[in-house]
């Protein structure tokens, strides 16, 4: 179903942000994710889809540069028109370097992007520390600017994350991760383990912040309401392979693999 | 070399053996060309308790010969428990000559002051370093405290002074406040008071620390630049005070608040004693010289302290 | 009309659907469609209920994936095949070309009316204050009363929620639009009103392939007709 239309017909990005070549990785015997290919476009949101031990955390820790793939690729656009870099032949500084500036992760768990202790205003500062900025009263300007846009009141900047509720802490890892401006952000389960009313404004925040940045995204759910909302086009993925792919409310109203099929007939009205 | 000081201890000059003094000297050398950077040394046990200068201690006695004049302080004293024991403990094991004087020493190991009287080419300045590790308060693991200063991804120290001015409004670090020496490592300077940071810039003398629990070694050597983190908008500032030390004085010394008296009654006195003493002789004094509590302390040449691991 | 270019060009398009966890059953929908719509015409969709009209348009609209053929619309002066573009392709050609409006409205949590109806303006690149203005006066017409254009539709009834997804649609109307029971909910004043605003389009270069239930207003619209039933019966019989 993916026959090319040349992309350069089209209008903005002559090339992917990230491409993904035959990326695997096995647990001894066990597959993690197997032969997995795709191109992400800047500005593109991709969800992943599947049950848990589908594979989709394992492919998305791959892509992010947490694990080496055990075959494939990962190509990488740092800045736009730059060469491709295989994150994994990079040296560890680079890709360190990278995984701070180019990229953003928002993990399932807050703890696991936040430091809990340090003040809010200090985790969404950190980035820009980290690249340089040594100017005070505009890393306090910036830290206060994202935490508006995420709905935190600026008032709570010197909070630690601790005093937060839950979906203000995923606020605020997100914050902390676009201050930097980011060209790919990477999202794990960005809702899980969130009430629905919390999870609903979340969404809504995420939806407008990637349309207004033109961030290119990944996003690994298992829920498919998430999944429709947010990303344009999907893979669903099952015991580690890539069954389906295609246009996010193609795949979700018509879907063509049994697996899909299930998936989708397991949620009403999505 | 066998060497008995005095004829009453069998042990090797300067206490340790030749193999272990080479050690360290091969850990020197790779601290002094990688300025700020800390090198890993087998550091062994000495006769005191460690915490208590044992890192500094074989620093010293690996470079230490028969021609060079020691000093050892404390805080800035001279005559404190620890440092009169160190200096006996060289002038048993490797009969050097011991000195207060600052400009007279070769060498002069110090725990938590930099000398008031300005350092000179040739002298070496030996630190005891508690704890090295400048990220260690925030970043727990040593696998990636190391990967840090190996890729110098400094920022996470920077939020710590972020999170102070935030808390504070300013900086609130007074001691072992964080370096960066020469341009790339940033740098435990040991719990020196924030006001003797300034001293280590650019400076003639040669610079070693010790941390012996930690075992880890590390050296600015002479003229090399040293530069405490700050903020553009918040500047690195050192301590000041608003009146002289009482005995000499200064006005341009780092100075201990001592209490006089059972009414809350309090001056302000040179922590270099041997700076202090120095004005004292050259006739400069300060408001509360006459005073009958200045003058057991100005006797004492120095507040007493306890050393403290 | 002849004159006209072809918007939308649809060869050989079969649909089956096949159910594989019930069996692997195959639902034949239809057979080998071929038709075309030129800029300015009105094709409407005819057929009992259940003939596939509904499907059919969503795989105009690449919602739903044809079995075979080939759906090409005219996007940027070339024509593209809908069936195999990319995803981003689809979607490029959804932002500038091919509009779809639905019976219903898809709400997003916490945003206002005015600001759905002038998001496909923004989208393509209108002044802000324009689009404003622009959105505020197609509710007017839909008479959607002022007091709700800033609250959040979720809460509204259902004509209200379907005159704000057809305020949406034709803000700023698409060169190909795909229109399914556009009136189903509505009074007799606001099925005029889109009756309208569907020949407006239509004036003004829009290619529309639509399904109208309410007879009149569907032979006030439509210049071309299209029966699938007997798409539909070929692929019974194959």
């Amino acid at each position: 179903m993916n026959a090319l239309v040349s992309p350069n017909t089209l209008k903005g990005a002559l090339r992917p942000i990230l491409s993904a070549r035959s990326v695997s990785r096995f647990y001894g015997e066990r597959i993690g994710c197997a032969d997995v290919s795709f191109d992400l476009w800047p500005g593109e949101v991709l969800g992943i889809v599947g049950e848990s031990g589908s594979g989709k955390s394992t492919l998305l820790r791959c892509l992010s540069g947490i694990d080496r793939p055990d075959a494939g690729e990962v190509l990488f656009e740092a800045t736009p028109g730059a060469d491709f870099l295989e994150i994994f032949d990079l040296p560890e500084q680079d890709r360190r370097h990278l995984m701070r500036t180019a990229w953003g992760i928002v993990h399932q768990n807050p703890r696991d992007g936040l430091r809990m202790d340090v003040s809010a205003g200090g985790n969404v500062g950190e980035r820009l520390m980290d690249r340089g900025d040594r100017h005070y009263g505009r890393i306090r300007e910036a830290a206060t600017e994202w935490l508006t846009r995420v709905e935190i009141e600026a008032g709570r900047i010197d909070d630690r994350p601790r005093q937060f509720s839950g979906g203000m802490q995923q606020r605020l890892q997100i914050a902390r991760v676009l201050v930097s401006n980011p060209r790919l952000v990477f999202m794990d389960e960005p809702t899980g383990g969130l009430d629905v009313s919390v999870q609903a404004r979340l969404l809504d925040l995420l939806r407008v912040l990637v349309r207004d940045l033109g961030l290119a995204a990944i996003i690994v759910t298992h829920d498919l309401a998430v999944a429709r909302l947010l990303t344009d086009r999907l893979m669903v993925m099952k015991d580690g392979r890539v069954v389906e792919t295609g246009l996010t409310d193609q795949v979700l109203d018509d879907p063509q693999h049994a697996y899909t099929q299930l998936l989708t007939s397991a949620v009403l009205a999505v | 070399m066998s060497f008995a000081a005095q004829g009453d201890t069998p042990y090797n000059y300067a206490y340790l053996d030749e193999q272990t003094k080479r050690m360290i000297r091969r850990a020197l050398l790779k601290a002094v060309a990688i300025p700020g950077y800390q090198v890993p040394f087998g550091s062994r046990e000495m006769p005191l308790a460690r915490g208590w200068g044992t890192g500094g201690i074989q620093i010293t006695a690996a470079v230490i010969g028969p021609s060079d004049t020691l000093k050892v302080i404390d805080q800035g004293a001279d005559d404190t428990t620890n440092a009169v024991s160190i200096r006996r403990f060289f002038e048993r094991t490797a009969s050097v000559k011991t000195t207060e004087a600052t400009h007279e020493a070769t060498i002069i190991q110090t725990r938590h002051r930099i000398p008031e009287a300005p350092m000179q080419a040739g002298q070496i300045l030996v630190y005891q370093v508690p704890m090295p590790e400048p990220l260690r308060k925030l970043e727990p693991r040593e696998l990636e405290t190391r990967k840090m200063h190996g890729f110098a991804e400094y920022g996470l120290m920077q939020v710590r002074l972020y999170e102070n001015i935030a808390r504070f409004g300013e900086v609130t670090t007074t001691y072992d406040y964080p370096v960066r020496v020469n341009g790339r490592h940033i740098m435990a300077p040991s719990p020196i008071p924030k006001f003797d940071n300034p001293k280590m810039d650019m400076s003639p003398c040669l610079q070693l620390f010790g941390a012996g629990r930690e075992k880890r070694i590390y050296a600015i050597p002479p003229h090399t630049r040293v530069v405490s983190l700050d903020f553009e908008d918040h500047p690195f500032r050192i301590q000041s005070w608003k009146q002289p030390c009482g005995l000499c004085g200064a006005q341009d010394s780092y100075l201990d608040e001592v209490v006089i008296d059972d009414a809350g009654g309090r001056m302000f006195v040179c922590s270099d004693s041997h700076y202090c003493e120095t004005r004292r002789a050259e006739g400069h004094a300060g408001p509360m010289l006459g005073h009958q509590a200045a003058g057991t302390l100005a006797a004492a040449s120095t507040p007493a302290k306890e050393p403290r691991p | 009309m002849s004159d006209q270019p072809e918007m939308i060009r649809v060869e050989a398009v079969s649909k089956t659907f096949t159910l594989h966890n019930q069996g692997s059953v195959r639902l034949p929908v239809f057979r080998d469609v071929n038709f075309a719509v030129r800029a300015g015409e009105v094709l409407v969709l005819a057929g009992a209920s259940g003939a596939g009209k509904s499907s059919l348009l969503r795989i105009l609209y690449g919602n739903y994936l044809p079995t075979n053929g080939r759906i090409e619309i005219r996007h940027d002066g070339e024509m593209v095949d809908i069936a195999s573009a990319l995803p981003r392709t689809i979607l490029e050609v959804r932002r500038r070309t091919l509009g779809f409006v639905s019976q219903f409205l898809r709400v997003i949590p916490r945003v206002s009316a005015l600001d759905i109806v002038r998001d496909p303006l923004l989208a393509r690149g209108v002044d802000p204050s324009e689009a404003t203005e622009r959105a505020g006066a197609m509710l007017a017409r839909l008479n959607l009363p002022e007091r709700l254009w800033s609250l959040a539709p979720a809460t509204f009834s259902g004509g209200e929620q379907q005159r704000v997804n057809i305020a949406r649609s034709f803000v700023d109307p698409s060169p190909v639009m795909l229109i399914d029971e556009p009136t189903a909910s509505l009074d007799a004043r606001n099925r005029d009103v889109v009756v309208e605003l569907i020949a407006e389009a239509r004036s003004r270069g829009s290619a529309i392939v639509g399904i109208f239930h309410d007879e009149s207003v569907r032979d006030r619209v439509a210049t071309r007709w299209l029966d699938i039933t007997h798409f539909r019966a070929a692929a019974d019989a194959a």
